[in-house]
């Protein structure tokens, strides 16, 4: 196993949310969730603590974590973007929008600028199709944008 | 205290994302300063389902549908409206055929045909307050059932009513029902199933957000017939704000002892707790969604055992749809001979449609079924954006097929969307227009299932991932016939292999698009062109010198300087830099840009 690294008080907290849940294997979806709301994504270290924990092997909460789009273990950005790519969005132009993103801040999807700055998700589906193509960046939601408005939103956060 | 107006502000997914609850905020604050705060009544309610036009806001017991509204608009409802009794006329809608104002909404197009049923308090209650649901008769169908009625004259009344289950197979509920019924054991269990994955679909969420205590009454009307005390509801984690309203109507219904012990004073116990997905499609099916609540991957098994024998932690489960359970309530009222002479021979009641993409009228409706795809896209929904030529509906999302011209005016149901070569899936209507390329939407389909399958069987794992790449390589111009003929030989071998329903149903958008636009997919193989002009690799932009004014819009729009050109004189695109986004297309206010 190795060395943890993690801030001993996040390892703390992490026994604890266990406890919460009685330790129990069958919880580890929940404990998952919060464990991620917790430190913000799921690093290899914050597995193994679960995982001993709930006394299972660390495949299997590896295992579960790469399964589900939802977890993540690689650190967000400080403006997470978050680009719809539902049916909706797709037909009213979402690509076109997502490849701007990706051809000025130099990332693709799944990726964090170096600076830590923008991470750029494609998630599908937030339910306001009325507004398609939608972008959301941390909660804030633009609505019909189009790929000449991405260089302008993107400027709202310097 | 009886208020003498009241003023509903949507308070849907949607229209929060337009500020809608700054526009409470303001009404509320322009109420108190004129001294109205306790006469009027300010509500946010669930989705009033005419998304296009959001925010609504509607104002009773007049009537009046006030559209697009911004929060500086709060002043002159109240100055206006509530004070001096005027209408305010440039906030109402418009119908776009004959021009006028309409201030009541039964009278727009939009709301004619629909019939709402499981959306029956959308849009007219606060989803947070329990009294108004109970209001609107919420929970007598839980008391008769519990009170006056056997489980098993509870089950005969379902199965009575001809309803099928709304998330996407259409099996009879009744029957599903009496089968969990039949089994014996220490405990069972009533899932709520409120993974809605369907990209682009938000039905499931609008009830959830918009009337949540009928999805927990049907649970627990369901529990009482099956004999299960425990419920849970499996809900994506991505829709905070219906997890949030379940949340409080949870609780509410606990302390108001409609859920709990001895519910209505009987022996019937009955709790409901809520378990999160993790964004996985897969996990709509319900064998992947019990192992996902078990804390396990999401990954399906082989049936039988259905879930009815051997569901959540190995005992008898009982798996909804949340449209399904919202129906309950209200047949359970009406009685199954009501609701089951709505609808056609085979599929009664009603469905929901989350209608999007190129159509006027983007929204959530609700119609009988039998109505015609015609009548959905063109009376309700407006017909097609910008006045664009109709090209193809999808239906049933990622598992369904698109539909065409010729298939207008086939009945909506079941039975007769399976027969035109698509499904009714969960209730996604995607509306496309003569600008959408139909292999490309093949392949943003087979993108999401490829991405989705949970990789357990080959078929699916391997086989949605040759189907990709091989649509791929004809977007890019490089096919060949053979690739057409490989396409439709290894959708057959798919559908007929692959372990659960996922898998089964992805080549279904492949095999409509083929059957449907066989023609589109011979262009981009022979002729190396996309008619629709959306696969970038088939595409080259250029600008008519004939057509050219030289204003520069578009130069100022190229997000990478490819085009050149004096003031007032023709521009070029430089083809070398140019990345064929279209903003150029988009801007150009004399058409001069076109692709070859």
């Amino acid at each position: 196993m190795t060395q943890i690294t993690l801030a001993k008080c996040k390892v703390d907290q992490l026994v604890k949310l266990c406890e919460e849940f009685g330790n129990q294997p069958g919880e580890l979806i929940n404990i998952l969730h919060k464990a991620q709301g917790l430190i913000g994504y799921l690093p290899r270290e914050v597995q193994e603590v679960i995982a001993r924990q709930l006394n299972i092997p660390v495949s299997k909460v590896y295992g579960v974590v790469t399964f589900y789009s939802f977890f993540s273990m690689t650190p967000k950005g400080e403006y997470p973007i978050s680009v719809c790519m539902g049916t909706a969005c797709y037909v009213r132009g979402a690509e076109k929008v997502l490849d701007e993103f990706k051809r000025i801040l130099k990332v693709n999807v799944g990726e964090t600028t170096p600076d830590g700055k923008f991470s750029l998700t494609s998630l599908r589906c937030v339910g306001a199709c009325g507004l398609a193509p939608v972008v959301l960046i941390g909660e804030k939601v633009y609505g019909r944008v189009t790929p000449g408005e991405v260089e302008k939103i993107l400027k709202e956060f310097e | 205290m009886s208020y003498k107006m009241h003023i509903l502000v949507c308070g849907g997914t949607g229209c929060r994302a337009s500020a809608s609850h700054q526009i409470i905020t303001r009404l509320e604050e322009c109420l108190k300063e004129k001294n109205l705060e306790d006469e009027v009544q300010v509500i946010a309610t669930g989705c009033f389902g005419f998304c296009e036009k959001g925010p609504i806001v509607k104002v009773m017991p007049d009537n009046t549908f006030y559209v697009q509204v911004k929060p500086d608009d709060a002043e002159e409802i109240v100055n206006e409206h509530v004070i001096k009794g005027r209408k305010v006329e440039r906030l109402l809608y418009k119908d776009p055929e004959k021009k006028e104002a309409v201030s009541d909404s039964k009278h727009m197009g939009f709301y004619k045909k629909q019939l709402r049923i499981a959306l029956r308090n959308c849009g007219f209650i606060d989803p947070e307050n329990i009294e108004e649901y109970i209001a609107r008769e919420g929970y007598s169908a839980l008391a008769k059932c519990i009170t006056k009625m056997k489980p098993e004259e509870v089950i005969n009344e379902i199965k009575l009513s001809g309803l099928r289950g709304r998330g996407g197979g259409g099996f009879p509920t009744g029957l599903k029902w009496e089968f969990a019924s039949k089994y014996q054991a220490d405990q069972k269990y009533v899932v709520c199933n409120a993974d809605e994955g369907d990209p682009g679909a938000f039905m499931d969420r609008s009830i959830m957000e918009g009337d949540p205590h009928s999805v927990i009454e049907a649970m627990a009307i369901c529990g009482y017939s099956i004999g299960a005390t425990k419920g849970l509801v499996y809900i994506r984690a991505e829709y905070p704000l219906a997890i949030q309203r379940l949340k409080t109507a949870i609780h509410q219904a606990e302390e108001f002892g409609l859920l709990g012990e001895n519910i209505f004073g009987s022996n019937f116990s009955f709790n409901i707790e809520l378990r999160y997905g993790a964004g996985a499609f897969v996990c709509g099916e319900e064998t992947a969604l019990i192992h996902s609540m078990e804390g396990h991957r999401g990954e399906p098994t082989m049936k039988p055992p259905f879930p009815a024998e051997s569901g959540y932690l190995n005992r008898p489960t009982n798996v909804n749809n949340v449209e399904t359970l919202a129906n309950i309530p209200a047949i359970i009222i009406k009685g199954a001979n009501w609701f089951n002479k709505i609808g056609t021979e085979r599929s009664k009641g009603t469905k929901v449609f989350a209608l999007a993409g190129k159509i006027n009228n983007v929204g959530l409706i609700e119609v009988p079924m039998g109505t015609t795809l015609r009548e959905v896209i063109y009376e309700i929904g407006g017909g097609i954006k910008n006045g664009k030529k109709f090209k193809a509906v999808q239906t049933g999302g990622p598992s369904g097929g698109c539909l065409t011209e010729k298939h207008l005016d086939v009945p909506i149901d079941f039975d007769n969307l399976l027969a035109s070569g698509s499904m009714m899936g969960s209730g996604g209507m995607i509306v496309m227009d003569e600008d959408d390329c139909m292999v490309s939407v093949a392949k943003f389909y087979l993108e999401f299932t490829v991405e989705e399958s949970c990789g357990k069987c080959t078929p699916c794992r391997i086989g949605n991932k040759r189907l990709h790449e091989t649509l791929d390589k004809i977007t890019q111009g490089k096919g060949t016939m053979e690739d057409l003929e490989t396409l439709k030989n290894l959708s057959r071998v798919i559908k007929d292999t692959a372990l659960c329903g996922l898998g089964q149903t992805s080549p279904n958008p492949v095999l409509s698009t083929i059957d449907n636009f066989y023609d589109e997919y011979l262009a981009h193989i022979k002729d190396k062109k996309c008619p629709a002009g959306q696969c970038k690799a088939l595409l080259m932009f250029h600008i008519d010198p004939e057509l050219c004014i030289g204003c520069g819009l578009c130069a100022r729009n190229c997000p990478v300087d490819a085009i050149v050109g004096e003031r007032k004189e023709p521009h070029f695109i430089n083809t070398a830099k140019c990345i064929k986004c279209g903003a150029c297309m988009e801007k150009c206010k004399f058409k001069a840009v076109s692709t070859r």
